[in-house]
């Protein structure tokens, strides 16, 4: 819930009057509010520079510094203010933050300088809002790239590297050829026999002197058989390179479909059909026409040249663009040609025989080149002829520099887009897990709830501070509302995430799901699928679910570890496991484990006090990894969290959150 | 033929150019002006609220309270109105689970007393006087203001249905027991077996407001927000 939409809480509550004459059962009672104080302007006074603000502001965060009592470490006596020693460039930010809702990046800040900031005050990066969060990410990783090379050049100073297998080492070598210098000679023997191999089928059609005969050789029937040599050797040379690229491969099937393999193959190609096909008159000619492909080889040069992969890249990114400059061209091609043939049809010994002949006149015209093969000699096959040249020069020049901008719009925007999309769902999944984190709060609060009427009951005031530690004045009120609508409607909230399904029912009201009665539940208006959760609290059900909880997926998983927002992430750390220590009112807690309880009256006498003490549980491990069906756990390991129905001490009732 | 047609046709194109671009240097008008600026600004609407004195005195707030309402309100809008998005955005933000934006209709045209299409402070005070401090029949009389969405002084079958499964949509689909199909129905029904006194089908203030006192529940609910501010 935003900070800002805070102050409407008061008004969201009022209207849940309009709530009350619909429902059918009694309300809840409001939270009251213990300590009232009046709200009162706060000095803080960040290296000098004053800022102040109302309290009740701070404590609308009460996980950061500034909204804990954290910040009275720093409370100032004599001057009656709070003082801290830190940037207040950066300050501005992050008390804006408390009064917006919102935390903002300024581009001129130094990252590290502004994540140490935000680790000081307590605030998770991952409150950035969308505006400033792309930005915050890019420099994110900017740096962390340059902190990685900083580590790898250091690491491989120390010549220590992980082990990997001969395979990866070759592909990596083929890949990266600056990783060995067995790496780097193959990468230049390569390159040396590409060029070669381009230079030998340069120089083979070279006139070079002549025989007897006054006929001119070309060099390649003159040393007929060098050539060959030659070209067997760099033949060969790509072959070898070639099969072992393709058994170093991880992915045989996707880099045989690579453009780079493509180029490779159709290079060596021609010399195989070349040796199966000699002496064969009738496909000589075809022959010859493979010999073209063998230029093909000077395309093997991308993958030493970066620039040449980026200019293939871009130029396919930028087809579309192309393709408009093309379609318009032709467009204005045909026109012209149409035109002048029939201009010219009546001129005598006109070369303009046909439209399609005239094509040749209108391109040539359109480009500026004016061969004059082909010129107009009637007054109107001039008078079109020089538009068509005047608006060739339009046609064409008009789209080049819109393609040469969107050369780098698009190939900016296209990684602008990965990030975003790979941010995006980072960002849904912290949206829903801010989402299911609320009501989770909820849930939680109200378990809290209903032991602290328990403990009223007993008369203990002390650990309802314990209680209450965790919940502030608008959580409980927020919570509360979110009561009062579901007894209006006499359903309760069902949390959308495994992680924090409670299992303990309470006679009293229905709402806490009993596993089974879930199970029942979710059979009875059974839904799609079976999605293969491994969630633990229905360890012993493989994933039965309705539909609405079938969204509980993977992305839940990380739920400990992920990005939660500092206000929730509290909130559903803490108080993972209650322990209670039997209570005076076996009434309330009727849960499967507690009628071991019931039947032993002589715990009574040693509970007068009920005791409650909670267990934080860190969760190092994400659930999934608990094996299923596992039914009795160990009472002390953290983070095992399944079914716990069944427990050995009688007058322990556990309360698992997880 | 074909050659003195063609001649005439490129002579004519030659002429066109000739006087596009005498156009050009403007010393041929062609053409009609369009001189209208089609892109006005749009007016942002911006309200001041009247002298906190006036309101004190209108509403039954102290000075401070409101002082803390006007704070909170301008801080979520700026422009010192709230339109009926911004009023289910907000309202949406305390019900994540579920779809509140057909409450928060409704909860507007309440709150829209003028039905300008806007709450203005004014209203949202107005609004909030009668909620929070206002008599039981106050109290009642807008929640009947509310479920009578024609605002023709009595509450159908359809309208109370409407209300209800707005109520339901709130919650949610993840919820236990799951709803049914027909529990919006039902609550409506035994809604009617409890007010509508003379079975006429339709509730009005009057049946109401006497229903409600009778029933204690609704009686001490009524008293449950009595501290929010």
């Amino acid at each position: 819930m935003a900070a800002g939409v805070a102050a409407w809480l008061p008004f969201a509550r009022a209207a849940a009057i309009g709530w009350m004459p619909v429902a059918n059962c009694p309300m809840p009672l409001a939270p009251t509010e213990k300590n009232k104080r009046q709200d009162e302007l706060i000095i803080l006074n960040v290296s000098g520079r004053r800022f102040q603000t109302w309290r009740t502001t701070l404590e609308r965060y009460p996980d950061t510094l500034l909204g804990s009592t954290e910040k009275e470490f720093f409370f100032n006596e004599d001057t009656k203010e709070y003082f801290f020693d830190r940037d207040p460039e950066v300050f501005r930010c992050i008390l804006n933050f408390y009064r917006t809702g919102k935390l903002h990046y300024p581009r001129y800040e130094c990252i590290s300088a502004y994540d140490e900031e935000l680790a000081f005050y307590g605030i998770l990066p991952e409150i950035i809002g969308d505006c400033c969060y792309e930005e915050y990410k890019d420099r994110k990783r900017e740096n962390a790239e340059r902190l990685m090379d900083d580590n790898d050049s250091e690491n491989n100073q120390e010549g220590s590297m992980p082990s990997l297998s001969f395979r990866q080492t070759m592909w990596r070598a083929f890949e990266n050829p600056h990783t060995s210098t067995l790496a780097l000679v193959f990468y230049y023997v390569t390159g040396f026999f590409i060029a070669v191999s381009v230079i030998t089928n340069v120089v083979e059609t070279v006139p070079c002197g002549t025989v007897p005969g006054n006929k001119e050789l070309p060099c390649g029937e003159r040393y007929a058989v060098a050539f060959f040599c030659l070209d067997t050797a760099c033949v060969m040379i790509f072959t070898v390179e070639y099969l072992l690229r393709l058994f170093a491969a991880p992915s045989r099937y996707r880099f045989i479909r690579s453009v780079m393999s493509i180029i490779d193959v159709v290079a060596i190609m021609p010399y195989y059909i070349g040796l199966v096909m000699t002496n064969n008159e009738d496909v000589s000619g075809a022959f010859v026409t493979l010999r073209v492909f063998r230029v093909f080889r000077i395309f093997k040069f991308s993958r030493h040249s970066q620039g040449l992969r980026i200019l293939g890249y871009t130029l396919k990114s930028c087809a579309s663009e192309l393709g408009f400059l093309l379609f318009s061209l032709t467009m204005a091609i045909i026109i012209f040609a149409t035109v002048m043939f029939y201009a010219e049809k009546g001129s005598s010994a006109s070369k303009f025989t046909s439209i399609p002949a005239s094509f040749w006149y209108t391109i040539v015209t359109m480009t500026t080149l004016g061969y004059g093969d082909m010129v107009p000699k009637t007054i109107a096959g001039k008078i079109f002829g020089s538009i068509c040249s005047l608006s060739g020069v339009l046609v064409i020049a008009l789209p080049v520099p819109v393609i040469v901008s969107n050369f780098s719009r698009i190939y900016h925007q296209n990684q602008r887009a990965d990030k975003r999309r790979a941010q995006k769902k980072a960002r849904l999944a912290r949206i829903r897990v801010a989402k299911t984190g609320s009501s989770n709060a909820y849930l939680h609060s109200k378990r809290n709830g209903l032991l602290n009427e328990a403990l009223e009951l007993t008369g203990s005031t002390e650990d309802e501070q314990h209680m209450a530690k965790g919940t502030s004045l608008i959580e409980s009120q927020h919570h509360h509302l979110l009561h009062c609508l579901e007894k209006t409607t006499g359903l309760s909230y069902l949390v959308d995430d495994p992680l924090l399904s409670v299992r303990t029912s309470t006679i009293k009201n229905h709402e806490f799901i009993d596993e089974q009665l879930f199970e029942q539940n979710c059979m009875e208006s059974s839904m799609q699928n079976y999605p293969s959760s491994r969630s633990p609290s229905l360890s012993s059900h493989h994933g039965l679910t309705t539909s609405c909880c079938s969204r509980r997926n993977k992305k839940t998983t990380h739920l400990p570890n992920s990005s939660v927002p500092a206000t929730r992430l509290r909130s559903m750390q803490e108080l993972s496991t209650i322990h209670i220590q039997c209570s005076e009112q076996p009434s309330l807690t009727t849960s499967r484990s507690s009628l071991n309880m019931k039947s032993d009256d002589g715990l009574r006498p040693n509970c007068k006090t009920a005791q409650i003490t909670t267990a934080i549980i860190s969760i190092p491990t994400p659930p999934a990894l608990t094996p299923e069906g596992e039914n009795r756990p160990p009472p002390s390991s953290p983070g095992h969290s399944t079914n716990i129905s069944t427990t050995t001490t009688s007058n322990i009732v556990k309360v698992s959150a997880l | 033929m074909n050659l003195e047609g063609l001649e005439m046709i490129a002579v004519l194109i030659v002429i066109v150019l000739f006087v596009k671009v005498l156009e050009q240097f403007g010393l041929i008008e062609a053409g009609f002006e369009d001189t209208v600026e089609d892109e006005m600004e749009m007016a942002t609407v911006r309200h001041r609220p009247e002298a906190l004195e006036l309101l004190e005195a209108q509403s039954k707030f102290t000075k401070k309270e409101l002082q803390i309402l006007y704070r909170g309100f301008k801080n979520e809008c700026p422009s010192g109105v709230v339109n009926e998005e911004t009023f289910k955005e907000i309202y949406s933000q305390f019900f994540p689970q579920g779809d509140s934006t057909t409450y928060a209709h409704f909860l507007f045209n309440a709150f829209d007393t003028d039905h300008n299409g806007s709450v203005s402070f004014e209203d949202f005070v107005m609004g909030l006087s009668i909620l929070l401090r206002g008599t039981v029949q106050e109290k009642l009389n807008w929640a009947f203001n509310l479920y009578d969405i024609n605002k023709d002084g009595y509450i159908t079958k359809e309208e109370m249905l409407d209300i209800m499964k707005a109520i339901y949509d709130m919650m949610g689909k993840c919820t236990y027991p799951v709803l049914k199909e027909d529990a919006p129905r039902q609550h409506v029904e035994t809604f009617f077996q409890k007010m509508d006194k003379n079975k006429d089908g339709v509730v009005t203030i009057d049946e109401f407001i006497e229903s409600c006192q009778k029933d204690e529940n609704i009686m001490r609910s009524m008293q449950l927000f009595e501290n929010v501010i």
